[in-house]
């Protein structure tokens, strides 16, 4: 049987993500986070003593490179798809944040 | 009306003089103009684009003889940035988002002649294994209309099979390019982790994420992947290996290659019909002089589940920077919230009504999964525990590539389903992707080819899988079968 997530941890892991979450999708949620953790059970069954993590299969090349300036996007054609931008003085806008 | 052909029929043609680069170019839109309002392969069509490079070509002979790939269409999966040309991820949040650069891979492309007729539906931001997770809609599998094409590159595979452009560019996270590839009844790359860089294709699962091509032939995908691949500093994790003309040194010859076949894995769950197919193209290879061997993965029952912890981690960090300031949709705070009384002030307020206006279902879901697994408390248990996994399963592979040239298996467990079939379980669409997910996790290049039809006549693919940076291996395999068969002659019914 599949373990149910609370409502208060749904919230909690909505509110880590920035997820405005609904009542139907918080029930939902809840659930079938539940189920496919569940059947992730069977990762956690195997041995895994000394075996180092792979958190990328590159191995053997390096990316080091000299430090020198290129050329970049151009500040125009980078706040271009800005929401809302005040473009001539190179910002992006956002909602204020302090009273 | 005329199929454009494959890549090398639309090259001999343009280099014969039987057709200029815009006549290809118009037989291709008129080909989408015609059938794609049924199938939904395209978010984008770029025709004014694709007439005007075509046109370039035609006037600059000299350039339009020497590029591998001049004249010939394709068709660029819309999580892949085009410089000028809309790339939405098949998602509101990035609806009319125009990006300031191409994609490496695109700019390559270019850069050998090929003209873009198209941005291809997919599922939101290459999330799923149907294309029913994209906010503009299905698309609709061409052998059997009511049926899924596979994703989450549905939309390439369906430009390529229905014959509405030559090739098309996927995106491969889990398998998002072989199952399509093997419901719709071509044939569909992964590439080696690195091989082709990722700059500018929009991020899912870093450690995962590959460019691949979709094609009519085996040749085909064996010269696009020679255009396309190579170091890129743009890229840390794109490598250095030389680029070899895959192409010009297939020889068709198997002779003494070993096959290796995990018995075990392959006889669970695996539709009569698509194991029966498999077995008959093992034979083929068998006939050609390759030697069949048994092998065993003791760790690819938990692929599945490694590979969802590690992609939705991976991906729950890369979707963080859809938040409504920098591009895309920015929800507005007018009206009452759908809930999210937890986010307190305005800014956070806007982030979390973005996010929950601009992100389908599934893409949600997985930030959550992705999110919770990460969080604190429950790393170790589930993150860091599916990374050792993942060393286990690649060691798996390490200890067969010992032992055999190619690992064989079929590419998906069922034909194409219907469509909403699965839509209200993801983990029923999850397992969907059991023989995939090992090649993303281990970084290893593995290839789908057509290998027979069921009896109603919808497509069955094999997978190939490879050493790394092996696709010559990969490729000779797949093009002496090919060579016995005549599965990729076949049309779907338009």
């Amino acid at each position: 049987m599949a373990e149910r997530f609370t409502r208060a941890q749904v919230e909690h892991v909505a509110m880590l993500a920035r997820l405005e979450l609904d009542e139907a999708e918080i029930e939902l949620f809840a659930r079938q986070l539940g189920e496919i953790l569940d059947y992730a059970v069977q990762v956690q069954q195997i041995d895994t003593t000394g075996v180092p993590p792979t958190a990328s299969v590159v191995t053997g090349h390096a990316a080091d490179r000299p430090d020198e300036v290129l050329p970049c996007l151009d500040r125009r054609d980078a706040l271009a798809n800005a929401p809302d931008a005040a473009t001539d003085r190179g910002l992006f806008k956002v909602p204020r944040v302090i009273g | 009306m005329t199929r454009p052909g494959t890549i090398s029929e639309v090259r001999e043609a343009i280099r014969r003089g039987d057709r200029s680069a815009v006549e290809v170019c118009e037989e291709a839109l008129t080909r989408i103009r015609a059938y794609d309002p049924a199938l939904h392969a395209f978010n984008t069509v770029t025709e004014l684009q694709a007439r005007e490079r075509a046109a370039a070509l035609d006037r600059d002979p000299a350039r339009k003889a020497a590029l591998p790939l001049a004249g010939v269409p394709v068709a660029v999966k819309d999580v892949l940035c085009t410089r000028g040309i809309r790339t939405t991820a098949s998602s509101r949040i990035l609806e009319s988002f125009v990006p300031p650069f191409d994609a490496t891979a695109v700019e390559r492309l270019e850069a050998a002649g090929a003209i873009i007729v198209g941005k291809t539906n997919c599922d939101e931001f290459a999330m799923g294994s149907s294309t029913e997770n994209s906010a503009f809609g299905p698309t609709r599998n061409p052998w059997d209309r009511d049926r899924i094409p596979g994703g989450s590159s549905g939309g390439s595979a369906v430009a390529v099979s229905a014959g509405l452009c030559s090739f098309a560019l996927g995106s491969d996270t889990g398998g998002s390019i072989r199952q399509p590839a093997a419901l719709c009844g071509i044939v569909g790359l992964k590439p080696t982790y690195g091989r082709v860089s990722r700059y500018g294709l929009l991020a899912f699962g870093s450690s995962l994420d590959n460019v691949g091509p979709l094609t009519r032939s085996v040749a085909d995908a064996a010269r696009v992947l020679s255009a396309i691949a190579g170091h890129d500093p743009a890229d840390a994790t794109s490598a250095p290996h030389s680029v070899p003309d895959y192409a010009e040194a297939l020889t068709g010859d198997v002779r003494g290659k070993r096959i290796g076949v995990p018995a075990r894995l392959v006889d669970q769950g695996v539709e009569p019909e698509i194991s029966k197919a498999f077995k008959a193209a093992l034979d083929a290879l068998r006939s050609r002089g390759a030697s069949v061997v048994e092998i065993e993965l003791p760790n690819a029952g938990a692929a599945i589940p490694v590979y969802y912890l590690v992609a939705t981690a991976e991906a729950s960090s890369n979707l963080a920077r859809y938040d409504g300031v920098r591009y895309g949709f920015r929800a507005t705070l007018e009206g009452p919230p759908r809930g999210g009384h937890h986010l307190k002030d305005d800014l956070l307020k806007m982030y979390g009504r973005t996010r929950a206006q601009g992100f389908g279902p599934e893409v949600k879901r997985r930030i959550m999964l992705g999110t919770y697994v990460l969080s604190h408390g429950y790393y170790d248990a589930y993150y860091l525990k599916a990374q050792q996994v993942r060393t286990l399963i690649r060691r798996d592979y390490e200890t067969a590539f010992n032992r055999v040239d190619v690992v064989a298996m079929p590419t998906t467990p069922t034909p194409a389903f219907k469509i909403g079939e699965k839509v209200s379980d993801p983990l029923q669409m999850y397992l969907e992707d059991i023989f995939t997910v090992s090649a993303n996790l281990a970084g290893l290049p593995a290839i789908s080819v057509p290998c027979g039809f069921t009896t109603t006549n919808l497509p069955i693919g094999m997978q190939l899988m490879g050493r790394m940076f092996d696709e010559q291996t990969l490729f000779d395999v797949a093009d002496a079968y090919e060579r016995d068969v005549d599965w990729l002659r076949r049309e779907p019914p338009l």
